[in-house]
């Protein structure tokens, strides 16, 4: 049971992931999968610096966390991974072990998006990527917060 | 004498400007305080909606949490430059005392904020 959430989060770890999930779902860890922040100490303590002491906070490359993604399903702990976009989420899938669920909980405006739900913009590239992490076999749902109803990617369309 | 810092309130949704323009019909300061919000921004968004609210001149910015987008930006922006200083868990006493002291660095001016938010908060 452990990771109970695999998020896409633009904003990466904030209120709503630590606040929001973390508190009604007593989250013990946050993993951010970030080759940027991965390999950036003043981020990591500014992120830190976000989450009260009793969530753990962990930085990994796409890469390590692609190695330690069995790791965290067997702790004891619950769990989130957590990315910034859609591209980092599937290159995690494709090495990971397969991810069940896959939250899109928040991708803002940018060029060449179109807005899904009020919470989530994407890309016709992007949303195809999606099709495909749900091809192989993952439940691709829009969820902002644990009382908001899941949203089913092909309502997104 | 140096120019005497400006404030941004940088906070969740409509909270921003909610706080300043309380500030300024109670206080009766205008033009001291801007308020931006993160609505509807990406990191990257936040940051160039920020850089724009900064412009020139020293800038004490007020965060309303010590985590999460605002905050993280307002601390990207410190870092960058010497004259910007972050106060975080803005509340409305702090930026009434901001609005009337002028004089003071943005260092003294987050310092004395920082003060006067926390003196505000009280149980009974």
């Amino acid at each position: 049971m452990p990771v109970i959430l695999h998020r896409i989060d633009d904003r990466m770890v904030h209120g709503q992931v630590v606040v929001g999930w973390g508190q009604p779902l007593a989250v013990g860890f946050i993993v951010l999968v970030d080759d940027t922040v991965a390999v950036n100490q003043w981020e990591q303590d500014l992120y830190r610096m976000g989450v009260p002491t009793e969530i753990q906070l962990y930085f990994a490359t796409v890469e390590e966390a692609a190695r330690d993604a069995a790791r965290w399903r067997e702790d004891p702990r619950n769990g989130i991974v957590l990315m910034g976009d859609v591209r980092t989420m599937d290159a995690y899938c494709r090495l990971a072990l397969p991810v069940a669920r896959v939250n899109l909980g928040g991708i803002h405006q940018k060029p060449g998006r179109t807005q899904r739900v009020p919470y989530v913009f994407l890309s016709p590239d992007e949303f195809a990527v999606l099709e495909g992490l749900a091809a192989r076999g993952s439940i691709v749902t829009a969820q902002d917060l644990p009382s908001s109803v899941p949203i089913p990617l092909e309502s997104l369309r | 004498m140096s120019k005497p810092p400006r404030g941004i309130v940088l906070a969740h949704g409509s909270l921003a400007s909610a706080l300043v323009q309380e500030a300024e019909r109670i206080g009766g300061v205008i033009g001291v305080l801007t308020p931006v919000s993160n609505a509807g921004c990406d990191r990257e968004a936040l940051g160039e909606l920020l850089a724009a609210a900064l412009g020139e001149g020293p800038v004490v910015i007020f965060a309303d949490m010590p985590c999460g987008s605002c905050y993280f930006a307002a601390m990207h922006a410190a870092r960058e430059r010497s004259d910007i200083r972050v106060v975080s868990g803005v509340n409305l006493p702090m930026l009434l005392d901001f609005v009337h002291q002028g004089a003071l660095s943005p260092q003294e001016g987050a310092q004395r904020a920082a003060g006067k938010g926390v003196e505000a908060i009280r149980q009974a």
